[in-house]
């Protein structure tokens, strides 16, 4: 594998630190004019997600993490992985497993596409698009009229996940919604 | 990995035409001064022995002579002018230095560098301050020894500290593996930059002074309080260093000694030996009046005149868009 010294360095860099896959989020140049040059580098630990700050010689390197994002296709679960479906027509299939899935599991809609970030072959993390669009499976009935004023209700949308509605919205209606944040963002008008 | 190519400049239009201000103060400063503006070659064809200063090679082939190297200072060549007997003289450069790049370094940036010929340190620190005070309207600075700045912020006397006391205190930042072939002087530079320069220069501008004797480069070295301190300054200002400044070593034996330790240090941390600049030397057998020279940081400067905190936004095309 590929190594990365210091003046490689860069946001976005998947590096191995002490054997894990670590993404770099901030690299920092610091060098007294006459004096030993240093990077002060954040990253994240991607196994973790802690994020660490080290110190490094220039001149010093670190081994390049086998580590891509790829698109994929949810498919289905069958209790223990969740099977996606790479999107460039090869038709092949990853199980990521509980972790690796982490809090995208309530984003999960089937044959939608997802960020799957792969180490050394095999799933690490899911990650959803910012935004879904999922439908309104239970609510408290809708208040016609009201939907200028502010106030909320929860809805349980079709994967589980629960989000605060205007109190306009009714149970069968889709919903787009930031994962980022989990808010519901607006209606998605029927065709 | 490949991006979309940016055409447009980091820098504002405002911090375009403050830079074109600067130097039209800087020039007027120095014109009134009666000190002499000159040029000297950005492409030279010795390279600098400096352990911490990486030159870029160039491929030049041009009558009998090929290979050459992006000059990281003007320095050399100006004190052949000295030595020729051109008197008090300034210049605004490009200097190259590969690998720097960062919120405050770019590989290529602009430098103003002077010399004063019957000018001591204490003399040319005056002279800086009228100069950057001048420009940016701050206070004068005020003067700390090295010394006192690394035992206030890094809690530890640089002069007497042992080698392993030195490592322990960095073993905050680099791992003892990291740390084995640093060098005293490698963790005192750790130190400065991370635990003492964010301090230097809040209230107001900072004139550091009184290196140690390893740190001299090309400033002459003196004893006081006991010990060895070169005559090297350097001014601070909102933790960014500003410029570099010595009272010139004019001895060529001890010049030659030093470029020869440098290459020495360049060998142990894996470098390629850089030829000593032998017209240069021989500008210095001649004599080189006695002068205190600064460069300084033209760049950052001008950051500092519009609370920059990133180097692009005062450059037209940052190396990235170059």
């Amino acid at each position: 594998m590929a190594s990365y010294s210091t003046n490689e360095f860069r946001g976005g860099l998947k590096v191995l630190l002490d054997g894990d896959p670590c993404i770099i989020l901030e690299n920092e140049f610091v060098k007294p004019g006459k004096g030993q040059a240093f990077n002060r580098v954040k990253l994240r630990n991607l196994m973790t997600n802690r994020v660490w700050e080290r110190t490094f010689k220039s001149g010093e390197s670190l081994e390049a993490a086998d580590v891509i994002d790829q698109d994929m296709e949810y498919l289905y679960t069958d209790g223990e992985f969740w099977h996606f479906m790479l999107t460039d027509g090869s038709f092949e299939q990853y199980p990521a497993d509980a972790k690796a899935v982490g809090d995208a599991l309530k984003w999960l809609k089937e044959q939608d596409v997802y960020t799957v970030t792969l180490y050394n072959g095999s799933p690490l993390s899911v990650t959803p698009p910012n935004f879904v669009e999922l439908e309104v499976v239970d609510t408290d009935p809708g208040m016609k009229g009201d939907t200028a004023q502010g106030g909320s209700k929860p809805a349980t949308l079709s994967t589980g996940a629960v989000v605060n509605v205007p109190l306009f919205i009714t149970i069968g209606e889709v919903l787009k919604v930031d994962t980022r944040s989990g808010e519901y963002v607006s209606r998605v008008k029927s065709s | 990995m490949t991006r979309e190519p940016v055409w447009q400049p980091s820098a504002s239009q405002a911090a375009l035409k403050s830079r074109a201000q600067q130097l039209e103060f800087v020039r007027g400063f120095f014109a009134q001064r009666g000190v002499l503006e000159v040029e000297t070659p950005v492409l030279g064809r010795c390279g600098v022995t400096d352990v911490n200063l990486d030159g870029i090679h160039a491929q030049v082939t041009a009558g009998s002579r090929t290979g050459g190297w992006l000059q990281t200072s003007p320095e050399y060549h100006m004190k052949r002018l000295l030595a020729a007997g051109c008197g008090s003289i300034y210049q605004v450069s490009r200097v190259f230095r590969d690998g720097e790049q960062g919120r405050r370094h770019n590989p290529e940036f602009s430098m103003l560098e002077w010399y004063r010929t019957g000018f001591d340190d204490l003399a040319l620190m005056e002279e800086v301050s009228d100069l950057v005070c001048g420009w940016l309207g701050c206070q004068r600075p005020v003067v700390i020894q090295y010394r006192d700045a690394l035992k206030h912020w890094a809690g530890i006397d640089p002069f007497v500290a042992t080698d392993r006391e030195l490592m322990r205190r960095c073993e905050q930042w680099l791992e003892p593996e990291q740390l084995a072939d640093l060098g005293r002087d490698g963790c005192l530079d750790l130190l400065m930059s991370f635990a003492v320069e964010p301090h230097l220069g809040r209230d107001k501008p900072m004139f550091i002074t009184g290196y140690p004797a390893s740190q001299a480069s090309l400033a002459r070295v003196s004893r006081s309080h006991g010990y060895e301190t070169a005559h090297r300054f350097e001014l601070y200002i909102d933790g960014l260093e500003l410029c570099n400044g010595y009272w010139e070593l004019t001895d060529p034996k001890e010049q030659r000694l030093r470029f020869e330790a440098d290459n020495q240090q360049r060998l142990r941390s894996g470098k390629r030996e850089m030829a000593p600049d032998e017209a240069f030397l021989a500008g210095l057998e001649q004599g080189l009046p006695e002068c205190s020279g600064v460069a300084l940081g033209l760049d950052r400067l001008l950051m500092l005149k519009l609370g920059a905190q990133d180097i692009s936004e005062v450059l037209a095309f940052p190396f990235e868009r170059a």
